[in-house]
């Protein structure tokens, strides 16, 4: 990864770059108007905040079992992202919702889940700064639960109310926005990527950092 | 050893509380409390609102609980008696069983007041599917119990646990709440929709299943400092 | 499985949470019919290495062995084998002394009817048994809890400031104590600031300052000269 990370920067830049302009000529709904851009942004953040959020259980429930410290590393860039993914979201969301539905929000099924996910990933950041020793372990556990917990919370949320368009929607997508849309929603898992090893290898050089400290009190 | 474990936990809670039967006066008085503050939000010119009476019980039982949860390890902090109990010869998690248990019982008493009282301050007929009420009581208490045990175990050493543990078990048993209100809601309809109402339980029990075994996986490497 | 075992030894035992290390490659052992005095100042990494002695605490490197097994090996079946007295008592204050002692002889898998009467005996309390814990002066509280943690006959003794809040009479029966269970074949390892109590009481010193171990010898007279110019030169 560290030889590919500069250059995939440049990718990434380059698909930054590229993405607005492919996006102005997707097909343009007319129902929609403007707002209907949002999409490209919106839908495949939500993706990347769920990959994430699994990542971050994964990698926890490796940490809790097998002590690997590498694993605690993953789970916390992991989880930092997930929030950040997860505003994204939920800021781009009800932008969309607004012209859509009339207003800004609304209970449905996936915008409740964002919220929850988004809630459990900040309740997780919250552990690790202000849990005091052994925190590490506590944020292990409650990202297992979490992502235990991510089909539960569709499932009944799901069954509570649904509005929102359903996970159908992208496979049927018409051609011409089906391009621009991957081709950001890869623009944007590339971003995921970058940010998750660069945020990993910090954390590793703050745990080196630590073991420096104590070598030096020996 | 497992159960008898995890009986013997139990059996300690349940003499205490006889004693000074601190923790369920106060979670009975908490819960109360709680319906009467939801009343003002949920009645509307003396009439309260739909579905209202399932929300407002099943809020009162979660919030009741978290109280007896963040109560009950209070009192095994007290005199480090929890790291006393982890010293015991059998599995850790039995010492969690015997918790969790113990938290199941104390809310079905306190459920065993609010259901009735709930049915009748907000005209609820409650009672009319006893079983499948039970059943739903049962399933979403027991999932709530077995997030919020380990997650008020977990946080014993933590300063500020008392803010923590609403923090960190609301979001995660919405899905309890969520099956439990709208299990509840369905059978509240005229005619019950009793088929909601078992999907909702259904819901509930393989959370339970799921939670539980994570719970019991993960105690041991948690307790261990 | 038996569980039993006749010396602990810890191998470079490392523990730190972040950047603060509260135990640094210590190596001890200790072995049965020793009474070892963990000497030091308050904060120096006694209670962590009890802690790790007692299986409560995981080392960050390193390892304990009892007996020659990890305490992995030996399953939940080692801690049969450890009696824990921590600063804090391990006692419900809710309840009886003997509903206390009736629990943890249970909770060890004793039947509880002669131990428990035994324990209350020693702890000089059999006439209060039935009274709540909470009543107790920290005296009472201090035997009860000595007696609690010794009830299934440990092999392996842990005590931590064992003589906090002790009139010198019970000092010197919880003294007597010791010397009984070491000379009985127990391995007896005892935290404490206080070098008075620990004069003459000990058989091997570890003195600790900071997570370290700075000195592990036979206990010779003079054990306050000897601290000073070991914790004054460290």
């Amino acid at each position: 990864m560290r030889t590919l990370f500069v250059p995939l920067i440049l990718v990434a830049t380059a698909m930054f770059a590229y993405a607005p302009y492919m996006i102005d000529q997707a097909a343009y709904e007319s129902s929609m108007g403007l707002v209907s851009k949002i999409f490209y942004f919106h839908a495949p953040s939500g993706m990347v905040m769920l990959l994430s959020a699994v990542v971050c259980g994964v990698a926890s429930a490796l940490y809790l079992w097998r002590r690997n410290p590498m694993a605690d590393h993953v789970a916390i860039a992991a989880a930092e992202l997930t929030v950040l993914y997860g505003l994204i979201v939920l800021v781009t969301g009800p932008l969309w919702a607004r012209k859509a539905w009339g207003i800004w929000w609304d209970w449905e099924a996936r915008l409740t889940m964002s919220f929850v996910g988004w809630l459990i990933a900040v309740s997780y950041l919250f552990v690790r700064k202000y849990g005091g020793p052994g925190s590490d372990k506590l944020g292990a556990a409650l990202a297992v639960f979490g992502t235990a917990n991510v089909p539960f919370i569709y499932l009944s949320v799901n069954l509570w109310r649904t509005l929102h368009p359903k996970t159908s929607v992208v496979p049927t997508l018409p051609p011409l926005i089906r391009g621009p849309f991957w081709f950001s929603a890869l623009a944007l898992f590339l971003m995921y990527l970058l940010l998750l090893t660069a945020r990993v290898h910090l954390e590793r050089q703050r745990a080196a950092l630590d073991a420096l400290y104590l070598t030096d009190e020996d | 050893m497992f159960v008898k474990t995890a009986l013997l936990v139990l059996k300690k809670d349940f003499a205490i509380e006889v004693r000074s039967r601190e923790i369920l006066y106060t979670t009975l008085l908490f819960a109360l409390s709680c319906v009467l503050v939801f009343s003002i939000a949920f009645v509307k010119e003396g009439e309260p609102l739909l579905d209202a009476a399932a929300g407002i019980l099943w809020i009162a039982v979660e919030f009741a609980g978290t109280l007896a949860l963040g109560k009950t390890f209070e009192r095994e902090r007290y005199a480090e008696t929890l790291r006393a109990l982890l010293l015991a010869p059998a599995p850790r998690a039995a010492i969690y069983a015997g918790k969790m248990l113990g938290i199941v019982l104390l809310l079905s008493v306190a459920e065993v007041l609010l259901v009735p009282l709930v049915a009748l301050l907000f005209h609820a007929p409650l009672l009319a599917h006893p079983a499948l009420l039970v059943a739903l009581l049962a399933a979403g208490t027991i999932g709530f119990a077995i997030v919020g045990t380990l997650f008020a175990a977990m946080l014993v050493r933590v300063r500020s646990r008392d803010v923590m543990l609403p923090i960190l078990l609301y979001p995660m048993t919405v899905p309890v709440m969520i099956a439990g209100v709208r299990g509840t809601s369905a059978l509240l309809q005229s005619p019950a929709d009793v088929a909601s109402a078992g999907m909702w339980i259904g819901l509930l029990a393989s959370l339970d299943v799921v939670f539980l075994t994570i719970a019991l996986w993960t105690f041991e490497p948690l307790m261990t400092e | 499985m038996n569980a039993d075992f006749n010396s602990v030894r810890l191998t470079d035992v490392s523990r730190h949470f972040g950047r603060r290390r509260a135990l640094a490659h210590v190596s001890l052992t200790a072995r049965a019919g020793d009474i070892l005095g963990l000497l030091g100042p308050n904060g120096a990494g006694k209670s962590t290495l009890i802690g790790t002695l007692a299986t409560l605490v995981a080392p960050t490197s390193g390892e304990v062995r009892y007996g020659g097994q990890s305490a992995r090996a030996l399953g939940d079946g080692l801690r049969r084998r450890i009696g824990l007295l921590a600063h804090e008592l391990h006692l419900y204050p809710e309840l009886s002394a003997r509903q206390n002692l009736d629990f943890f002889a249970q909770l060890y898998g004793i039947e509880p009817s002669g131990t428990v009467d035994a324990a209350l005996d020693r702890a000089g309390l059999a006439d209060r048994a039935h009274e709540e814990v909470l009543g107790f002066s920290r005296g009472m509280r201090q035997r009860l809890a000595l007696e609690r943690a010794l009830l299934h006959a440990p092999r392996l003794v842990l005590f931590d400031e064992p003589f906090t809040g002790l009139d010198e009479r019970a000092v010197s029966a919880v003294a007597d104590r010791l010397r009984e269970l070491a000379a009985a074949g127990a391995i007896v390892i005892v935290a404490t600031h206080d070098l008075d109590l620990a004069d003459g009481l000990v058989t091997r010193v570890a003195l600790i300052r900071d997570g370290r171990v700075l000195a592990d010898e036979p206990a010779a007279p003079g054990l306050r000269a000897r601290y000073r110019s070991v914790m004054g030169h460290a």
